[in-house]
């Protein structure tokens, strides 16, 4: 499974809001960010909670400032990384 | 459920209250009474995970700190660089954040409570609460000031969310005065909190 996305690339979260077993916060949902790694190819937990291992997807881990998350932070250039499917993302516009 | 079951009682098995606790004693019961796992199975995982604490992550650490070539393997893949040392982590994947004097690292499970428990063994029951886990990705200063550890304005803080796959483990400084040390005396150093980020490693004064 090829990466669409690079370390570096700036991305955007998706802003949509499913139910069931979803692992993207809600917090983060929306927030710009850049991506830190990729760290390989997982299966979908939104399936795989449900007992279905069908649905591989890329992970990454995505770097945001804590003032893109927030709207304010204790000090600039303090960061938080998470780990998001490549699904959840789009690329920064 | 029947009540003439042959496996061995576990002490609170009976003493279930919550929703969750009588969950798990009547998923236990069945997995045992359908044969999928017998009690002995699920006992003997509970010790694998009970044998496992900081000692394991504390090694990694001292090995890294003496180590400058194992450092860059295990900050590539920290899975593969701990199966050198002969410890499996499972199929989850480590990722080692390390520290520098230009950045602190400090690990959070927003969503549930993951947690290297392959390097560190069970989570202290601070990492499951819900103040800590809000508040560490919101204001780590201040958290990481509460458990006595403040991190200079010229330091970054890096906060880790680990939302999915990822398991991970800080590697702390190596304190000053410790040059020739052996990896064992260097372990000693490296305690739990160190490895959450939450605390910096020992100095030498204090073993």
């Amino acid at each position: 499974m090829n990466a669409r996305f690079s370390p570096g690339d700036r991305v955007r979260v998706r802003e949509w809001y499913p139910p069931g077993h979803v692992r993207t916060p809600y917090y983060v949902r929306g927030k710009r960010g850049e991506i830190e790694r990729v760290c390989g190819t997982f299966n979908n937990p939104e399936r795989l909670a449900y007992g279905r291992a069908d649905d591989p997807k890329m992970l990454y881990r995505v770097r945001f400032t804590q003032d893109e998350v927030w709207g304010r932070s204790e000090r600039p250039g303090d960061t938080i990384d998470i780990e998001i499917y490549e699904h959840w993302l789009e690329p920064e516009v | 459920m029947s009540d003439d079951h042959d496996h061995p009682h576990h002490p609170e098995h009976h003493l279930a209250s919550t929703y969750h606790e009588k969950l798990t004693a009547a998923v236990i019961e069945l997995l045992a009474e359908k044969r999928v796992l017998s009690p002995a199975q699920i006992t003997e995982s509970i010790d694998i995970m009970d044998a496992r604490g900081p000692s394991l992550g504390a090694k990694v650490v001292a090995r890294a700190w003496v180590d400058p070539e194992f450092k860059k393997r295990l900050l590539a893949d920290g899975s593969k660089a701990c199966k050198e040392l002969g410890i499996d982590v499972g199929s989850l994947k480590l990722v080692v954040v390390e520290n520098t004097p230009q950045a602190h690292n400090v690990i959070v499970c927003t969503l549930c409570s993951c947690y290297p428990k392959m390097l560190l063994g069970i989570p202290p029951a601070w990492y499951k609460t819900k103040a800590y886990r809000s508040r560490t990705a919101r204001e780590p200063r201040k958290v990481l000031r509460e458990f006595g550890l403040e991190v200079d304005d010229k330091v970054a803080v890096r906060v880790h969310d680990s939302t999915a796959d990822m398991r991970y483990l800080v590697l702390p400084m190596r304190p000053a005065a410790t040059e020739g040390w052996s990896e064992e005396k260097l372990a000693e150093l490296v305690t739990r909190d160190a490895m959450i980020g939450v605390a910096q490693a020992n100095e030498p004064i204090a073993v």
